[in-house]
């Protein structure tokens, strides 16, 4: 009865949603074509109100898309519902039901499927046991912790055994510490499922940890896709270059860092002290982090950043240096267009 | 297929089409009385006695409401109406603002126990408090009065309970600063507090308003006399209990009912986020 | 400590008009009806003889009473269900983002802007055989109703008394629930969409739970309205046809025209008394009756 095929596999052709009308029409999502393939954990990374989330929810069938196609395992499922679809959700504020117990609410997506009450039972206890909460069941929404409430609505998800997960910056209400345990577990999770996973966050330090593949979006437009390496080393746009990384690539005016008519990014980790030559900067200030140490400059008006050892020796603030970097750390972009120039 | 999400979601087509087909039938149906009300209000004498259920009069005509306001001298009795609701809604407010100042800013002993025993007073109906209150007004020589009518109605534990809810949302920081500064309470409440829960007043006193204007128990208890009758006690009096008069009494209801259905269609909006302000954060 | 006490005067000072009102028209008026509820007096007032307590049971106990409390009884058992199932019903029958949805939620709020009073008199001429239009309506829908029209048939006379009284309430009720929806949080009704629950399963799982408290509060104000029901006999039926007398409430039986202990200020008291623990009690069952399926968020 669902339209899913063995191949859990999300195809997206020219994707664009706009909302409103006429002159005041918003472009969520401008163009965007993309291929999740089977067993991926693909990230949409990107800054608040760059369309990731409205992907999302078109992939999930919560919005429609204004034009293009969207096909889960090679069937077109522009105008099909979400329930047929077999796609699974997590909502960033879990969206659990305050009144039902944690293991009713596991059951709910069996118990809309017409599921018996045995069956349900059995299954909603083993995605239970599989995050860990088989002593929770019995409590309410509201009985849980965060991190409690967050594996409720995980286990909701997989005891559909859906095609594909759409989760929706699941980890950004938990804190720190228990994000960063929490994206093991979603890896590990990953792995032991065997899963499609579509993740959407602004975090890039999860999107580098926890992805397969990496789409980095803003202002609705697709601005690369890739590994989460493949990303890092070689951004396709300054955007990317200064979104992923921190501190940021130095992405420096034309014309500072070496002559020319194009854009020169260096990432901090990649600048190096020379004795001359090189660009010359002032020592703005010297942030000691313990395990590195942060350079701050100003060459010409331009902020630098560079890294550095903690052992190195660090400049005095006010010292003047001069900066360089070996040819296969620059990155060189285009001034009009904002995107790479191949090497 | 559109993204059927549940409530306030967007639709399209057929069920667009159903949808508006089901509410205009409904509110066909609760808009039936008013409109066979004002139908007949609008009637002329003679058409009403030999078209009485006929849901169209033949010609409109102001003539029955005007007969309907002499004979039942509704000007007086809306006069009445207006004077009692307004001193009401005043007082309520200023002894609301007080008292809820009082609990929420101030601390004093046994503060916890003398709140409960506000909240405790809305238990008790009006059906009881008129037996004696009928007494006390009679010994105090204000039966047909306007003292009469008002005083009792000064106060609300309502009242107080709505505007402490808003002013519990006003941080701690923000009292003691002034404090520091040399404000005095009544200052603060008059230029920091009040300000604060001006939307929250604003559906007080509609609420208050409209509750008074529509009081019926108290107002058939202690007014016998023309000269202070109100308006909702006043208009039976045009049921004659001939037939043919009938359309007076329908008449009467819309001449009454006029001034508050447009004072609710003008603030509807500030009713609701007044009533809802204080209760987000709660 | 001090500190505690210096705001005492002050505090004195800003509850002391509220505490006065309310003392004088509220608390005394309970306690002073509690006393006179032994007694029983003449027409002037002046003599009064001491029934004890034992008045209050008897008074319970009376044919009159009993009478009247069921009446109001089945009146509130009417009224209730129907307005709130009404009021619930046509809040989400409204709660679509459709172009003039606000002409419609105007409409359905309308009726709180009728006072009982009002509202009694409306549907008071709409009832009447020979100038409203509903008897004919309703005869020809249910055509073993008889003529005399539906308020002066004593069968009937209740359930017109409700009608008038649902109508009337359905714009409170409609405001309140209409609120209440507005807090539903929309990813509860998208992960069950996304679960594949159709529209009745949303409305069972999600809309009815999260409503709960607040179909609480409407319940007990509308319960509390219908025992209170006085403006709505006094002018559409007097207390009903006669002689059964189906629509006497038990507030007009103590105040009405025709009461019979209109100046007996003793019986009045015990009466209004035990309407007031009726209210109480009946306040008191549905919070604790119905606040267990009540679910409070989290």
């Amino acid at each position: 009865m669902a339209y899913c095929s063995d191949v859990a596999q999300v195809r997206l052709e020219h994707i664009t949603k706009s909302f409103g009308e006429g002159a005041a029409a918003l472009k969520a999502v401008d163009d965007v074509s993309l291929d999740v393939e089977d067993h991926d954990f693909m990230i949409l990374l990107g800054p608040s109100g760059c369309g990731k989330s409205t992907l999302l929810r078109m992939i999930a069938g919560l919005e429609n898309p204004t034009s293009g196609d969207i096909f889960i395992g090679d069937v077109k499922v522009n105008d099909v519902e979400p329930k047929l679809r077999d796609v699974a959700m997590v909502f960033q504020s879990y969206a659990l039901y305050p009144h039902k117990t944690a293991q009713a609410n596991i059951e709910f997506p069996l118990k809309v499927r017409g599921e018996s009450k045995v069956d349900r039972a059995v299954k909603a206890k083993s995605a239970a046991e599989a995050l860990g909460l088989t002593e929770y069941l019995d409590r309410k929404p509201g009985q849980l912790s965060g991190g409690q409430r967050q594996r409720v609505a995980l286990a909701r998800a997989i005891v559909r055994q859906p095609s594909v997960f759409c989760m929706d910056e699941p980890l950004s209400n938990l804190d720190a510490k228990l994000r960063s345990e929490t994206r093991a577990e979603l890896v590990d999770l990953h792995r032991r499922l065997d899963a499609t996973i579509i993740y959407v966050t602004h975090d890039q330090v999860e999107a580098m940890t926890m992805g397969t593949r990496v789409a980095v979006m803003s202002r609705g437009h697709l601005q690369q896709i890739g590994t989460p390496q493949e990303v890092y080393a070689r951004p396709a746009t300054v955007f990317v270059a200064t979104f992923i990384g921190t501190p940021p690539m130095n992405v420096m005016p034309a014309g500072l860092f070496e002559r020319g008519d194009t854009l020169v990014g260096v990432r901090p980790e990649h600048l190096r002290v020379v004795p001359s030559g090189g660009l010359p900067a002032t020592v703005r200030m010297v942030e000691q982090l313990g395990h590195e140490t942060l350079v701050i400059c100003d060459a010409a008006g331009t902020r630098v950043v560079l890294r550095q050892d903690a052992e190195a020796p660090a400049p005095a603030i006010g010292a003047e240096i001069n900066l360089d970097a070996a040819e296969v750390h620059r990155h060189r972009f285009d001034a009009a267009t904002q995107n790479r120039i191949a090497a | 297929m559109a993204a059927d999400t549940g409530a306030t979601e967007v639709l399209h087509g057929a069920r667009k089409v159903g949808r508006y087909a089901l509410l205009s039938f409904v509110a066909f149906l609760v808009l039936f009385p008013i409109y066979a009300t004002l139908m007949q209000a609008l009637k002329s004498g003679p058409d009403a006695i030999d078209h009485p259920k006929s849901l169209l009069p033949i010609n409109f005509t102001l003539d029955t409401l005007r007969a309907a306001w002499r004979i039942g001298d509704l000007g007086r009795l809306m006069v009445n109406s207006v004077i009692v609701a307004v001193v009401v809604t005043l007082g309520v407010i200023v002894t609301s603002l007080l008292a809820a100042y009082a609990f929420a800013f101030l601390d004093f002993p046994g503060k916890g126990p003398t709140f409960i025993a506000f909240l405790a007073t809305l238990l008790v109906p009006a059906e009881l408090t008129v037996v004696v209150n009928q007494r006390t007004i009679n010994s105090l020589d204000w039966i047909n009065s306007y003292q009469g009518l008002i005083v009792p109605l000064l106060a609300t534990t309502f009242g107080i309970f709505l505007v402490r809810q808003v002013f519990l949302t006003v941080p701690k920081e923000l009292r003691e600063a002034a404090a520091l500064d040399g404000v005095g309470h009544f200052r603060f409440l008059w230029e920091v507090a009040m300000p604060l829960c001006r939307p929250t007043l604003g559906a007080l006193a509609l609420f208050t308003f409209l509750g008074t204007w529509n009081q019926y128990l108290w107002p058939q208890a202690i007014i016998t006399d023309d000269n202070h009758r109100t308006i909702q006690i006043g208009l039976e009096r045009l049921k004659t209990g001939k037939i043919d008069t009938l359309n007076l009494v329908t008449a009467g209801t819309v001449i009454a009912s006029l001034p508050i259905f447009v004072v609710l269609i003008a603030f509807q909006r500030q009713l609701v986020r007044g009533l809802t302000a204080g209760a987000v954060k709660g | 400590m001090r500190r505690k006490w210096r705001d005492l005067p002050i505090a004195v000072g800003m509850l002391a008009p509220s505490a006065v009102i309310l003392g004088m028209f509220v608390v005394y008026p309970l306690v002073r009806a509690i006393q006179l509820g032994h007694l029983r007096c003449d027409a002037t007032g002046k003599r009064c003889r001491d029934g004890g307590w034992g008045q209050y049971v008897d008074v319970f106990r009376s044919n009159q009473f009993q009478h009247a409390l069921a009446n109001t009884a089945r009146l509130a058992l009417m009224t209730v269900p129907i307005g709130l199932a009404l009021g619930v019903g046509l809040a989400v029958l409204a709660d679509k983002q459709i172009r003039g949805v606000g002409f419609f939620r105007t409409v359905f709020s309308s009726t709180v802007a009728t006072s009982i009073a009002v509202a009694s008199l409306v549907w008071f001429v709409l009832l009447q055989p020979q100038v409203g239009v509903l008897p004919d309506l309703f005869h020809g829908i249910i055509p073993s109703l008889k003529q005399p029209g539906l308020l002066q048939d004593p069968g009937t006379a209740l359930p017109a008394v409700a009608l008038s009284s649902i109508w009337a309430s359905l714009g409170f009720t409609f405001i309140v629930i209409t609120a209440a929806l507005q807090g539903i949080p929309r990813e509860l009704y998208e992960s069950a969409f996304v679960d594949g629950a159709g529209g009745w399963m949303r409305f069972t799982n999600v809309t009815l739970p999260m409503l709960g408290p607040t179909m609480l509060f409407t319940s007990v104000v509308l319960t509390t309205r219908a025992f209170q029901a006085y403006a709505e006999v006094a002018l559409l039926t007097q207390g009903g046809p006669e002689p059964q007398r189906p629509t006497e409430s038990v507030a007009y039986l103590i105040y009405g025209q025709t009461s019979l202990i209109k100046n007996d200020i003793g019986l009045k008291s015990t009466a209004a008394v035990l309407l007031f623990l009726v209210l109480l009690v009946l306040a008191f069952v549905q919070f604790r009756g119905l606040d267990k399926r009540v679910h409070y968020g989290s």
